[in-house]
């Protein structure tokens, strides 16, 4: 029951996650539409270890790895955002049509 | 009892992570995901995984901030005072996400994974110490060395000048006569007059 309710919970930030990466326009907003997905996907490694796997030690690490993408990502998100923004003056998808420098 | 907190964290966590799309204000947008975070890492305290609970907290309290100052960094529209509609593709991405939430909800509910809790007596942080430091040392220490490569890629990426000149030196076509005005396509944005005092170290 509890699991359920969970793994529902991580379903829908997982949609709302994907609704958001896929229709914002600005960069960030659309970072926030991966944490947001990457935010399920946490949800669902804590239900799953700790309700179905009986607490195995190797589920935590799993849920550690999930934070360190999460940290990656925005790290290198942001610096991507800053690199582009610099180049092109740009904080929309639309702004850059092209990969030439 | 821990289902009710359960069920409220969750939709509490699903509400906010909608806000996030919904308010006019970025900085807002980010206070939003932040609070579906700390419910996420409530969850995890609630379902006897108090470290990656509290670590989710605190992790993505610091994040949040950092994200504030980029919005203010760069969104239009500082306070909320106007409605703020920055979509493109918006049907299909309505599609996508409710057919994506729509699908795993049927697998989480068509589907019966074991029935098999942590036991109440066992000393969750201590095994994370010694699977972390044991058996999956070689993961742990991947992660670090690809968290010290985030933070290299991140101060390269995002510095102006790079290791050997401007960062879109590279990207110049060189003058048609030594010293002279770069020939062919100028990369946009570029131009202006800042490559006229170019200094010319030939390298």
């Amino acid at each position: 029951m509890t699991l359920t309710i969970v793994l529902l919970g991580a379903a829908a930030l997982i949609g709302i996650g994907l609704y958001g990466a896929l229709s914002q326009q600005s960069f960030v907003m659309l970072m926030m539409g991966l944490e947001l997905m990457l935010n399920g996907a946490l949800l669902a490694v804590i239900g799953f270890w700790s309700l179905s796997l009986g607490g195995m030690p190797e589920g935590q690490l799993l849920a550690i790895i999930v934070m360190a993408v999460m940290a990656v990502e925005m790290a290198i998100g942001f610096a991507l955002v800053v690199a582009v923004y610099r180049k092109r003056q740009a904080d929309m998808t639309e702004s850059i049509g092209t990969l030439k420098g | 009892m821990t289902d009710l907190w359960v069920a409220l964290l969750s939709l509490f966590a699903v509400w906010t992570g909608w806000r996030v799309f919904r308010v006019d204000s970025m900085v807002r947008a980010s206070f939003s995901l932040m609070l579906s975070f700390i419910a996420v890492g409530a969850i995890g305290v609630l379902l006897s995984a108090p470290y990656i609970g509290v670590a989710t907290v605190f992790m993505m309290a610091v994040e949040m901030m950092v994200m504030a100052i980029f919005m203010v960094m760069f969104m239009m529209n500082p306070a909320g005072l106007n409605p703020m509609v920055m979509v493109h593709q918006h049907r299909l991405s309505i599609g996508a996400g409710v057919v994506a939430a729509l699908s795993l909800g049927a697998a989480v509910l068509f589907s019966r994974p074991p029935e098999d809790a942590v036991r109440a007596e066992a000393d969750v942080v201590a095994e994370l110490g010694h699977e972390l430091l044991g058996p999956s040392m070689l993961i742990f220490e991947t992660a670090g060395v690809t968290l010290l490569a985030t933070m290299v890629g991140a101060v390269i990426l995002s510095s102006r000048q790079g290791r050997f000149g401007a960062a879109d030196e590279g990207s110049r076509p060189p003058g048609l006569s030594d010293g002279g005005a770069p020939a062919g396509r100028q990369p946009e944005g570029g131009g202006g007059h800042h490559h006229h005092h170019h200094h010319g170290g030939h390298g």
